[in-house]
């Protein structure tokens, strides 16, 4: 598990590496030392290796970056080419009622996949358990969800909410309790795919919290047992501190992936779904409106919008880690 | 992962003797060794566990078993669990209602297409930005850095026009194209040739070898966990990938399965067999996958947390 450097590692190589730079530089410059010769072969060199990703991050990602930025001011003709219309784009984005929505149901998700953490937690420090067997195959079956792809996972999970012959409305009626059309009723459908979200992402924080728990030293558990520490005092006073620095990844992490959900949600609900608007992210209003209404203007300012909110919510988070995130 | 070593209930009987009189009765009655066997507390987290480990898992059962049932009885109420005589109808119906061996096909050359192509460019640009010296290295690194803060989602609009004018939507290659180039992977790869001797590099230039070769022959070859852990997960996120697919490959002969498995479900809306066994096929080889290089995955989930 130590493949990978520590920070404080990573930082010492590079520190000898600016270094040995600085050497490199004060070398003769107009010497035909073999310092500056290789100096210079490898810095031509260098050139060479990174040609390859940085023509490739120019074309598909910074100059995408910047379209998207011209998109937003501009309205697609109808005869090619876009036509500049200012603020118009924001202004809808702004303005329409189902912005409003896909916000609240993204924040809905967000609130939704951060309940997936305590889950995590509580599991990890269970297993975590001295002696405890069969650990390995616990962490291998929580994590398979994950791995399923989610246009497969959408359909087993719609197949286990139907309405009519779902194994879910099955298990109910075992308890006496009625079923109803979960991904097709309005009041539902978006705690419905909340669900499906949750099982598949415990597996995955499960891992960052195990690598954090498998952290803690054993002494401290030991020391609180002698002196009468119960497991609940012991969680709280022990696990849950050392764990913060795990706790606020995970959900710096959480709020990214949550913000911008859609495969679950393209997935599980079909295009004459009645509860669709009651289940739109954000994400999925954007490609509605670039790709099935042909508006990708206001379509790049709504993803602007996503990123502004996703940039904000990390400033956030980042901020308020001083009062409760512990560095050992 | 070494489990710490068990107290044998004889080594806890003689601690006991040293103490307590009465204690060997008590070792005789058994008491320290059941305490240890059936432990409450460890029977109740089995318990939780299990529980927990059985709903991860119902759902991939639930496929399997009405993959193999007949759609009458796929539908019956109450359902039944096994099937009453396994058909393989629905595995062979899925080729032949959608192009469903295309879509492997195209889901496997998009995930080869884009794990090849990130090992290659992300493992040479990290490895200049670990250990080369150039003019603009930070900088160019900061640019590097910004990309992976960005959302895929805003950049798929221009990136589907580039497709559009490069005349290859529809095709495999607008799968996997932009996914070659990947920031979160040079950033991976970099941290690795970080942490690199820097002697070995020394010792090789001195005997002649040329900033490729070091490359290839040398420190390559040691950074092998990391472009393992950047391999699995990539092929994951490869595989998996649905927004993209979706973007540029509405031709279902020329989707991946991850966006094949949705044209399914809108010509099969109620054929259950047939969309979950097309959904096992397509989960199976990242399962399998999964299943064979674990250590990988958690490796390199562990240190990702964001899309690659």
């Amino acid at each position: 598990m130590a493949v990978f450097p520590s920070t404080a590692g990573a930082q010492q190589a590079e520190r000898r590496l600016r270094n040995s730079g600085r050497g490199d530089g004060r070398s003769p410059a107009g010497g035909a030392g073999a310092g500056a010769k290789g100096g210079r072969r490898s810095q031509r060199a260098a050139y060479l290796f990174i040609a390859p990703i940085a023509l490739g991050f120019l074309v598909f990602y910074i100059w995408p970056l910047l379209e998207t930025f011209w998109f937003s001011f501009t309205s697609f003709g109808a005869f090619g080419g876009n036509s500049w219309v200012g603020g118009e784009n924001y202004e809808r984005v702004v303005r329409d009622v189902t912005v409003g929505r896909a916000l609240g149901n993204t924040v809905l998700y967000m609130v939704m996949g951060l309940m997936t953490l305590p889950v995590a937690i509580v599991l990890a420090e269970l297993m975590n358990r001295r002696g405890l067997r069969g650990v390995p195959v616990y962490r291998a079956l929580y994590f398979m969800p994950f791995v399923t792809l989610p246009a497969a996972v959408g359909l087993v999970w719609n197949w286990l909410y139907n309405g009519d012959f779902g194994m879910v409305n099955e298990a109910l009626s075992w308890i006496g309790v009625d079923g109803r059309y979960w991904v097709s009723d309005p009041s539902t459908a978006v705690y419905a795919i909340g669900i499906v979200m949750i099982w598949s992402h415990i597996g995955y924080y499960l891992i960052i919290f195990t690598a954090g728990v498998k952290a803690i030293p054993r002494d401290y558990y030991e020391a609180a047992e002698i002196d009468g520490a119960g497991p609940l005092r012991r969680f709280f006073r022990i696990t849950l501190p050392l764990l913060s620095p795990s706790i606020f990844f995970a959900s710096v992490i959480c709020v990214i992936n949550s913000l911008q959900q859609f495969d679950l949600i393209f997935v599980m609900m079909s295009p004459e779904n009645p509860a669709l608007g009651e289940t739109q992210s954000i994400v999925t209003l954007f490609f509605k409106w670039a790709f099935d209404e042909n508006s990708q203007g206001a379509a790049a300012a709504l993803a602007f919008l996503l990123m502004l909110l996703i940039a904000a919510l990390t400033y956030l988070q980042f901020r308020f880690q001083k009062r409760w995130v512990h560095y050992a | 992962m070494p489990e710490p070593a068990p107290v044998t209930p004889a080594a806890a009987a003689a601690v006991a003797t040293t103490r307590d009189p009465a204690a060997p009765a008590a070792a005789a009655s058994g008491r320290p060794a059941r305490g240890r066997r059936f432990d409450p507390a460890s029977v109740a987290t089995h318990a939780v566990l299990s529980l927990g480990a059985l709903a991860m898992i119902f759902p991939f059962l639930w496929q399997l078993l009405t993959a193999f049932k007949t759609m009458p009885e796929a539908v019956r109420v109450p359902p039944t669990i096994l099937p009453e005589a396994w058909n393989w109808a629905a595995f062979e119906q899925v080729f032949t209602a959608v192009p469903f061996a295309e879509m492997l096909t195209n889901s496997l050359l998009n995930t080869a297409g884009r794990t090849l192509g990130q090992l290659v460019f992300c493992s040479l640009a990290a490895y200049a930005f670990a250990r080369l010296q150039f003019r603009g290295r930070n900088l160019l690194f900061a640019v590097f850095l910004s990309v992976l803060m960005v959302p895929p989602q805003l950049l798929v609009l221009p990136q589907h026009e580039i497709m559009m004018k490069l005349g290859l939507l529809n095709s495999v290659p607008a799968l996997f194209l932009p996914g070659m180039f990947s920031a979160f992977g040079t950033f991976l790869l970099r941290q690795f040739f970080l942490a690199l001797p820097r002697e070995l590099e020394e010792a090789a230039r001195i005997d002649g070898a040329g900033p490729f070769r070091i490359f290839w022959s040398i420190m390559l070859p040691l950074v092998r966990p990391a472009l393992a852990a950047l391999a699995v997960i990539t092929a994951m996120w490869s595989w998996n990938d649905l927004l993209w697919p979706l973007v540029v490959n509405t031709d279902p002969a020329k989707a991946p399965v991850s966006a094949g498995l949705i044209s399914l479900e809108g010509q099969f809306m109620t054929n259950y067999p047939v969309m979950m066994a097309g959904s096992v096929i397509a989960s199976l080889p990242m399962l399998l996958l999964y299943v064979l290089l674990q250590r990988h995955f958690v490796q390199g989930i562990a240190l990702s947390g964001s899309k690659g």
